[in-house]
């Protein structure tokens, strides 16, 4: 088990690396760097000043140095939007994404095996018909639109809930609902799928041959080799999730991780920019982790 | 000496008009059937659409901005509105599906192309290839897709081959992995030792023995990818960071009504059905590939389809 | 009239499925009582596993249906009791084991864990049931039984796999055991094994045993009474001896001549110069050693047989021979050169003297290719042997050399029997006219009389075309009549090599003595004389 937890390990290493050295190369190369920091109506001076304080007329390589330098040491500069550490801005921000995203994920997760696996017991059944029909609907509808439509429909015709922010427990109902509907719909095809599969296996004809009843069967005998391939699935989902939670968030203006990417794009505010970037990519790189060692936990084949 | 036992029941006509079978199998799956004649429909609306509808749709009415649908008194272009410049929808909707359906084919024949070479290349050669391919697939899955694009469209400018050529990156692993792993597994079956035996060289074994099984599931899952690929490109271009104006895509219009959601919501509301219904129906489509392109499941579909567990 | 222990009175079961209904047991009945051991044998698609699925209550309706009939179990009718009744039966009164224990086994869960499932849903607390875990472990000769409990089913070999399931089964000493084909994924000796388990077990507990199985040799060693099946139906039924000395329908006298190894050993041929000469051959994969220096020699028309059970290396040889893997040592002399220092291109002309006709027909032909594309690939790849114009006769007259019309041309494999698709697959061996055919396992997927009909065919082609064998096969009756010379391994090793009759009547290893003890011979009489001899020598002097 250590090995296959190494190897993976490595290889999201390498990414999260690859990623940092794109990053700076991308910025340097494709045109003059300080448009990426100044405003566009910037005058020579303005960007020959800049360009000397922030070293960036030294050899490329000295400049990638610094840049890992300051990557390690977490200095990511300021805002300079908002004139505090980018780092700080962006940690701030992804605490309420990372929020969003785990209860959704842990929501969806809830739903999709319990649904998903009832309908499998009973494949063509009405609940199995049902079921399927919603979670087709769900992994079909892009989220922005479903994020308008709630809103025309439960902020401002029905006046139900607030159309945008944070601050009491009502702000979270409808980004969690808009943000739960497609991993839903794609992940509840995957566990019936996986479910079906492993309920017309051969060892949960034994346990049957054995008296167990058929609740059991399911959740203890079926549920625990049918989640193999759904732990990857709800993996990429929550990863998903991290770093495209970006449009219920700017929709609802909550003030995640993604609202913020965008806004700095948008305002031009590249240490920030760069910051969400490395920020999350280094919490995907968590997470694949904790896939990998849940998916050890769940396949003894897998440790020994 | 000849053998006496009775053949089974699938007489040799079966095997003649391919084309007929999956016509059967499709018209024994009502819903894939519906969702088939869609796609038909928006394939023309993307194919003609702009050459027959593209001076309607852009032409600007100021008197009918932000129409509302279902009045009959400005035309029939006008069944679904208009939108903030007065331009009909339901022409520009038609108009977008050129771009937006592009787009989408554009990164899913690029990324299948190039990912499925690199799987059957990784899957097939023992070499050193063999190692190389399958990490720097696990690289680019480790990396969060639309970050990828946010970072390469802020920097370099978003046009259209540039949003082809990020989205078709970051889905060349699905195919690669896919492509992968079956020729992993198909490479031990018996058929293909027996052509190695038989001397076959290396390129018929590929194309001949491997090539026609895999592609089955190549193609299934390029159906679904699609969908996902207009969807993000919806996302993107929703966000501001994906395809411009004056260029339209069915993202644009949705992002576009934003202001006016709560006035006039049926700028946001068409374009986005349209998504959907094209979502939907490219998933269900796929649904039916997996079952009607699998020799050992397509039978289900073979006879009208009851109990298709 | 005494009650049975179990009685199946005219069960008829129909499967609807997408080609129509599939009626697979029609108005079949046979009874079972305690300390009696009844086997039901039949072939594939005989239906011998359904009336036992149906006791089960593991037939899903739909898509099967129950037309008729009944299951009593101690008179009481188990097709009218609910589901809750039947769940009770399973597992505490009436228990199966089925054939390929690692499927049947759940694999994220520890074996102890799973027997002590089958006590505790019947009610023993979990202390108890575990203690009870330890002790049927030990019974049915787990070592470290302590331990092994905490263990996972993919930890065991395929034999202690069988073992465990057999402890699963017996945990509440059930008044029936089912077995369901219990030892045909095993090897020969493991086989032995088990079955003498099974019989030890059931002596013990006086249970009743119901066994289905293919195998004439099991039904032989085990069987007091024994239900011949063919297409659903039954066609016999009797004591086992009297079944064997007198059989009465037709399908039962083609099984019982269709056992192999009764023929005639083929006379001592004279030395010749040998065609293939092999000495040395090894085969290592990392740490492992699957071959280790192999020596023999293959001559002109001669049939050389390899036996071995799994593990022994044997498909190895044959996968280096071709090349298919490369060998990690060893000389292999085919008409002066060395078959493992070739050059590309002359191992590609090389290909055209040596063949394989492989395992599973249904695997080696590639399923979206018609017979006559799957024949003349040959040409194809090697196109100097004919000239296009005349490959569709020629194909026609391999199929009808093999012994299928050549209207089948262009039919599909799947559309022909698992018979059939093996001459196909030597038609398409024979197409690259080949000198030396390697067969792995040619007929060990195929059913019993379909096995001696391809073996037929490949003694004609012998004859006809002067063919050499390589015949490689899993155990010894079946080599009886038809090879000239044995090989025998074990691990890696030839352990003993000789004519047949040498092997046969004379054999000088141990290996080989316990594999010829193995092998079950399908008459009850000659079994039960084994058994005696094998008792004798276990009671103490």
């Amino acid at each position: 088990m250590q090995k296959f937890l190494t190897k993976r390990a490595i290889a999201s290493g390498i990414s999260l690396m690859i990623l940092v050295v794109l990053v700076f190369f991308l910025s340097r190369l494709t045109g003059d760097p300080t448009d990426l920091y100044l405003p566009i109506d910037a005058s020579l001076e303005a960007r020959e000043n800049f360009r000397e304080i922030h070293g960036l007329n030294d050899p490329l390589i000295v400049q990638f140095g610094r840049y890992l330098g300051d990557l390690v040491t977490l200095d990511f500069g300021d805002s300079i939007r908002k004139s505090r550490p980018a780092l700080e801005v962006v940690l701030e921000a992804f605490k309420w994404t990372l929020a969003l995203a785990l209860i959704t994920i842990a929501l969806v997760s809830f739903a999709a095996i319990v649904l998903g696996s009832l309908a499998a017991f009973n494949v063509g059944g009405v609940f199995d018909r049902i079921a399927t029909f919603f979670s087709l609907i769900g992994a079909s509808a892009p989220d922005f639109w479903i994020a308008i439509v709630a809103i025309v429909l439960f902020s401002v015709n029905l006046g139900w809930l607030p159309t945008s922010g944070t601050g009491t427990v009502w702000h979270w109902v409808l980004p969690i609902a808009v943000l739960f509907i497609r991993p839903f719909g794609l992940i509840l095809q995957v566990v019936r799928g996986s479910m079906i599969t492993a309920l017309s296996s051969a060892y949960v004809k034994t346990a049957r041959a054995k008296g167990v009843k058929p609740r059991p069967v399911i959740f203890v005998h079926g549920l625990r080799n049918g989640m193999l391939p759904v732990v990857t699935v709800i993996g990429d989902q929550a990863a998903g999730m991290l770093n495209g939670a970006v449009v219920v968030e700017s929709i609802f203006g909550f003030p995640g991780v993604g609202k913020l990417m965008i806004d700095s794009i948008l305002q031009r505010d590249f240490t920030v920019v760069l910051a969400a970037i490395m920020v999350t990519a280094f919490a995907i790189f968590l997470m694949n982790i904790l896939i990998d060692i849940a998916y050890a936990v769940l396949d003894p084949r897998i440790r020994y | 000496m000849t053998d006496t036992s009775p053949l089974p029941v699938t007489p040799a006509t079966a095997e003649k008009g391919r084309l007929r079978r999956f016509a059967g199998m499709l018209l024994a799956d009502k819903p894939a059937l519906v969702a088939a004649i869609f796609l038909l429909v928006v394939l023309l609306c993307a194919v003609f659409g702009p050459m027959l509808l593209d001076a309607v749709a852009t032409k600007q009415n100021l008197r009918a901005r932000n129409a509302p649908p279902f009045d009959p008194s400005l035309g029939w272009m006008a069944f679904l509105g208009a939108d903030a410049l007065g331009r009909p929808l339901l022409p520009r909707i038609i108009v977008a599906a050129q771009n937006t359906m592009m787009i989408a084919a554009g990164a899913v024949l690029a990324s299948m192309a190039i990912g499925s070479c690199l799987g059957l290349i990784a899957g097939y050669s023992r070499g050193r290839w063999a190692q190389i391919i399958p990490r720097l697939a696990d690289v680019i899955m480790s990396f969060p897709s639309l970050l990828l694009a946010v970072i390469v469209l802020y920097m370099l400018e978003p046009s259209a081959a540039n949003i082809i050529l990020v989205l078709a990156i970051t889905r060349i692993p699905v195919y690669l992995r896919t492509a992968r792993a079956e020729v992993l597994e198909i490479r031990e079956r018996m058929f293909v030792q027996a052509a190695r035996v038989m001397g076959a060289s290396d390129a018929r074994i590929v194309f001949r023995h491997i090539l026609p099984v895999v592609l089955p599931t190549l193609l299934t899952i390029a159906t679904l990818d699609f969908a996902f690929v207009m969807l993000a490109e919806s996302s993107l271009s929703f966000l501001g960071i994906g395809i411009q104006a004056p260029e339209v895509t069915w993202g644009l219009m949705v992002s576009q009504g934003r202001p006016y959601l709560t006035s006039a919501w049926w700028l946001s509301f068409w374009p986005g059905l349209a998504i959907i219904l094209t979502t939907l129906s490219l998933n269900l489509l796929s649904n039916w590939m997996r079952v009607a392109l699998d020799p050992q499941q397509s039978w289900r579909l073979e006879i009208g389809g009851k109990k298709n567990g | 009239m005494a009650d049975h222990l179990l009685e199946v009175r005219n069960l008829s079961v129909t499967f609807h499925t997408a080609r129509g209904p599939v009626r697979a047991v029609r108005n079949v009945s046979w009874h079972l009582d305690r300390g009696e051991v009844l086997a039901i044998l039949g072939e594939s698609g005989s239906g011998k596993s359904v009336s036992a699925s149906a006791i089960m209550d593991l037939i899903d309706c739909p898509p099967g249906e129950i037309t008729s009939g009944e299951l009593l179990f101690e008179g009481r009718d188990l097709l009218k009791m609910g589901r809750e009744a039947r769940r009770d039966i399973n597992g505490k009164r009436i228990a199966m084991i089925f054939q390929d224990p690692l499927s049947h086994l759940n694999p994220v869960y520890t074996v102890g864990w799973q027997i002590e499932e089958t006590m505790v849903i019947h009610g023993t607390p979990r202390a108890t049931a575990r203690r009870e875990t330890v002790a049927l472990l030990a019974k049915v000769g787990i070592p470290d039984p302590q331990h092994s409990a905490g263990k996972y089913p993919h930890q065991f070999s395929g034999g202690q796999r069988q073992r465990l399931m057999i402890a699963m089964a017996l945990a509440l000493r059930p008044d029936i055991l089912i077995a369901d084909e219990p030892t045909t994924a095993l090897d020969v000796t493991v086989q032995a094994q088990i079955l003498d388990l099974l019989e030890k077990l059931q002596e013990e507990t006086g249970m009743g045993l119901l066994l289905i199985t293919h195998d004439l040799g099991v039904v032989a060693e085990v069987a007091d009474r024994v239900v011949v099946m063919n297409g659903g139906e039954i066609v016999e039924q009797g004591t086992a001896a009297d079944v064997y000395a007198n059989p009465q329908h037709p399908y039962t006298r083609k099984l019982i001549a269709a056992a192999p190894g009764k023929g005639e050993m083929p006379a001592d041929r004279d030395r010749v110069e040998p065609l293939l000469s092999v000495t040395g051959l090894s085969k290592v994969y990392g740490g492992f050693t699957a071959l280790q220096s192999a020596d023999f020699e293959l001559a002109e028309g001669e049939t050389v047989a390899i036996v071995g059970e799994s593990g022994s290396g044997k498909s190895t040889l044959a996968k280096c021979l071709l090349r298919l893997e490369e060998p990690t040592a060893g000389r292999a002399m085919y008409k002066g050169r060395d078959l493992f220092r070739l050059s590309p291109r002359e191992l590609y002309q090389m290909r055209r003297d040596i063949q394989m006709v492989f395992q599973d027909p249904t695997q080696s032909l590639n399923p979206r290719m018609s017979v006559y594309d799957l024949v003349s690939e040959a040409w194809v790849i090697h196109p100097e042997i004919l000239p296009r114009d005349r490959w569709r006769a020629r194909v026609a007259e391999l199929l009808e050399q093999v012994g299928l019309s050549p209207e089948h041309l262009h039919r599909y494999p799947h559309q022909f029997s698992g018979g059939q698709r093996q001459r196909i697959a030597i038609a398409r061996a024979l197409a690259l006219e080949p000198r030396v055919i390697i067969c792995d396992e040619a007929v060990s997927a195929l059913d019993v009389s379909i096995q001696a009909q391809v073996i037929e065919l490949l003694a004609d082609l012998r004859r006809r075309l002067g063919l050499s064998y390589v015949f490689i096969a899993h155990d010894l009756p079946v080599v009886r009549d038809f090879a000239d010379r044995v090989i025998v391994m074990q691990g890696g090793r030839i352990v003993e090599q000789g004519t047949v009759r040498q092997i046969f009547e004379a054999p000088r290893e141990t290996y080989t003595k316990n594999l010829l003890a193995a092998s079950l011979d399908p008459d009850p009489q000659v079994q039960a004389e084994r058994r005696a001899a094998r008792h004798a020598e276990r009671v103490p002097a």
